[in-house]
């Protein structure tokens, strides 16, 4: 049990490291290192729900940036409506566009979570290699209707002139801004935990370990991975809706196949299944991409060299080195 | 519409497909042989078309330029598989997905950092510059016409090698069991190299082609990997007769849905509308003959392993 409570350890100084980073920002008069944490902890939401899908499930999805980006349309496209007075629809009842988030996270979950249960259907009838395949396919799918869509923006994407509201709250404050997206991250990794052990969670781990005994014991490995891939696109998709409000600005590159890498990349960075992993790794890759990204242009090419060893050498990501070899297989 | 116009979509098409099967052959060789998933096969198919427009614009010839693309591409392969790729046949597919999305990013940012971010320009060889008249009267570019046939060629040449040569018994054997290829006395990473470096020369072939009638730059190789991917799945991964199959079928809706759609919709709608309503639609048929297909078929048209 020395490894779980250097794990736990781990996890905490992480959690309470990424909460000080902003206030010490601001301090210093460096209001950029808010928005950097904040971005840390929206990609890492991001992560987190991929890691339900793919490190909990083994569902390998080379397609969450459609649910990322689709929650980001969801809250780009309610606060183009608001701003500009215009109804969303008007018949058969009228729906206007919103700018409260708390209106905004549940629409861009259900939307994601929607997506999800469509995507879903059609490739959990397969595995492997086909379901990496045809995630990413259909991902593309949505990109390139986003592209070729005009009536938001199409290929330029979507601004956000004013950042969505909050009751109580200054969203336009970016520490408050921050404590907002990490307390959602904190929310949901709770979230996550709970659902991990309970009964779902159990099966959930069965189905990614031994299909035929879990369909033996009379549990349906379908339904179960469906369920887990539609929580995880909503955790997702409300990832995407923060970052949209994050950069006042939603584009169809929310929705490409490189956001999709990238999300995995956070999950592998930090290692895949750990509670914590997309924390580390999301907080791995902005380090990353501000050192490298200031020296040269080029820095994805690091990025990559980086990824490969990481891959190759050393698997189970950061969490994994620091706190040894995970509990469970 | 006219049907001359209707006939050079339809040709259009055509060549797409054909482009789109010189990558799906590699990528499901690759998959078939070594059970391995090549994000970086977009990565070759670029690295043909640089080599191809370098070598093209410095010496004038066309045709040393598609030598060079083939060349470059394959060479490209072989180190990749002998540095990266042979790590990774006996990981997981999450394990290949990461470490050749990696290969595409130092691909992808090496490409840029050799010949910037501007697109190199390769022009159609004078040779197979201009139309020609097919019968019927309709004029058609004879590039593409020629694309058609270097891609039936390919097609035709793969059939040969695969079911003819001791080189595509030794494939076969390696795809159903690679142990008892190897207790016989085949050098199964020699093979494997191959099999490799053949998919990337393909793809280099392709990218090269390509090139020559849209721009070459980096990047370019992503939207045909991920068609590729889509033929691939309809056709059923690791069969070639599924990849040339699914690659017709892949380029002609696509072409025709792009043509189509948008003059089906204005039958019940203004122009603007049916324009930005067909293109819009046009984007994602393919995509939703991938989910028809696997609902009747999951495992694709020609199912490779049973």
């Amino acid at each position: 049990m020395v490894n779980l409570s250097r794990e736990n350890g781990f996890n905490f100084l992480l959690a309470a490291g990424l909460l000080i980073i902003p206030f010490i920002a601001q301090s210093m008069d460096e209001p950029f290192g808010i928005t950097l944490a904040t971005r840390v902890a929206v990609l890492a939401l991001a992560g987190v729900g991929l890691n339900l899908a793919l490190g909990s499930g083994g569902l390998v999805s080379f397609g969450h940036a459609a649910f990322f980006g689709l929650g980001g349309y969801v809250a780009g496209i309610l606060a183009h409506h608001a701003l500009n007075y215009e109804p969303i629809m008007l018949s058969p009842f009228e729906i206007n566009g919103t700018t409260e988030m708390l209106i905004i996270w549940p629409l861009a979950m259900l939307v994601s979570g929607l997506a999800a249960l469509l995507i879903g259907y059609f490739s959990l009838r397969t595995s492997g290699v086909y379901f990496i395949m045809i995630t990413l396919a259909f991902a593309q799918m949505i990109y390139y209707f986003a592209i070729s869509w005009p009536a938001y923006g199409g290929e330029d994407g979507l601004p956000i002139y004013l950042r969505n509201t909050f009751p109580g709250v200054n969203t336009m404050d970016p520490i408050s801004f921050f404590l907002i997206a990490y307390v959602i991250l904190l929310l949901v990794i709770a979230l996550v935990h709970v659902l991990n052990n309970s009964r779902f969670g159990a099966a959930l781990q069965a189905a990614r370990q031994n299909d035929e005994r879990l369909s033996a014991v009379g549990i349906a490995p379908f339904n179960i991975r469906l369920v887990a891939f539609v929580i995880s696109a909503m955790i997702t998709g409300l990832a995407g809706a923060l970052q949209a409000d994050l950069l006042k600005f939603v584009d169809p590159s929310a929705l490409s196949w490189h956001m999709s890498g990238e999300i995995m990349i956070f999950v592998i960075l930090g290692g895949v299944g750990r509670l914590f992993g997309p924390v580390a790794g999301a907080a791995l890759f902005i380090l990353f991409e501000s050192i490298f990204g200031g020296m040269t242009e080029y820095w994805m090419l690091f990025l990559g060299a980086v990824l490969l060893i990481v891959v190759l050498f050393a698997r189970g990501g950061l969490v994994g080195f620091i706190a040894g070899k995970a509990r469970h297989g | 519409m006219t049907s001359a116009l209707f006939i050079e979509q339809l040709l259009n098409g055509l060549q797409f497909g054909v482009m789109l099967f010189l990558m799906a052959a590699g990528l499901t060789l690759v998959f078939g042989v070594m059970g391995l998933i090549n994000l970086a096969h977009g990565a070759l198919y670029m690295v043909g078309a640089f080599a191809c427009a370098t070598v093209a614009n410095a010496t004038g010839s066309f045709s040393l330029g598609i030598a060079a693309s083939i060349a470059a591409a394959a060479a490209a392969g072989a180190i990749v598989e002998i540095a990266v790729i042979r790590r990774l046949y006996t990981r997981d597919h999450l394990d290949q997905v990461l470490a050749t999305f990696a290969l595409i990013l130092i691909f992808s940012e090496g490409t840029r950092w050799i010949f910037g971010s501007f697109p190199l320009f390769l022009d159609v060889p004078e040779l197979l510059a201009g139309p020609v008249m097919l019968p019927g009267g309709i004029q058609y570019p004879l590039y593409r016409l020629a694309i058609i046939l270097v891609g039936g060629l390919v097609a035709v040449g793969l059939y040969l090698l695969i079911a003819k040569t001791r080189l595509g018994i030794r494939i076969r054997a390696g795809e159903s069991d690679r142990a008892m290829i190897a207790a016989l006395g085949i050098d199964i990473r020699f093979l494997y190299t191959v099999v490799f470096a053949l998919g990337a020369a393909l793809a280099g072939l392709a990218g090269a082609l390509v090139g020559a009638i849209q721009s070459v730059e980096v990047g370019m190789g992503e939207p045909v990997l991920i068609l590729a991917f889509v033929v691939i799945v309809i056709g059923g991964i690791g069969s070639i007769k599924g990849a040339l199959v699914g690659a017709i079928l892949v380029g002609v809706v696509d072409t025709m849905g792009r043509f189509l759609l948008p003059q089906f919709f204005q039958i019940f709608m203004d122009n603007v509308n049916a324009n930005s309503v067909g293109s819009a639609l046009a984007t994602m048929l393919i995509y939703i003959l991938m989910a028809l297909v696997l609902i009747v078929k999951p495992k694709g048209l020609f199912p490779a392993h049973g």
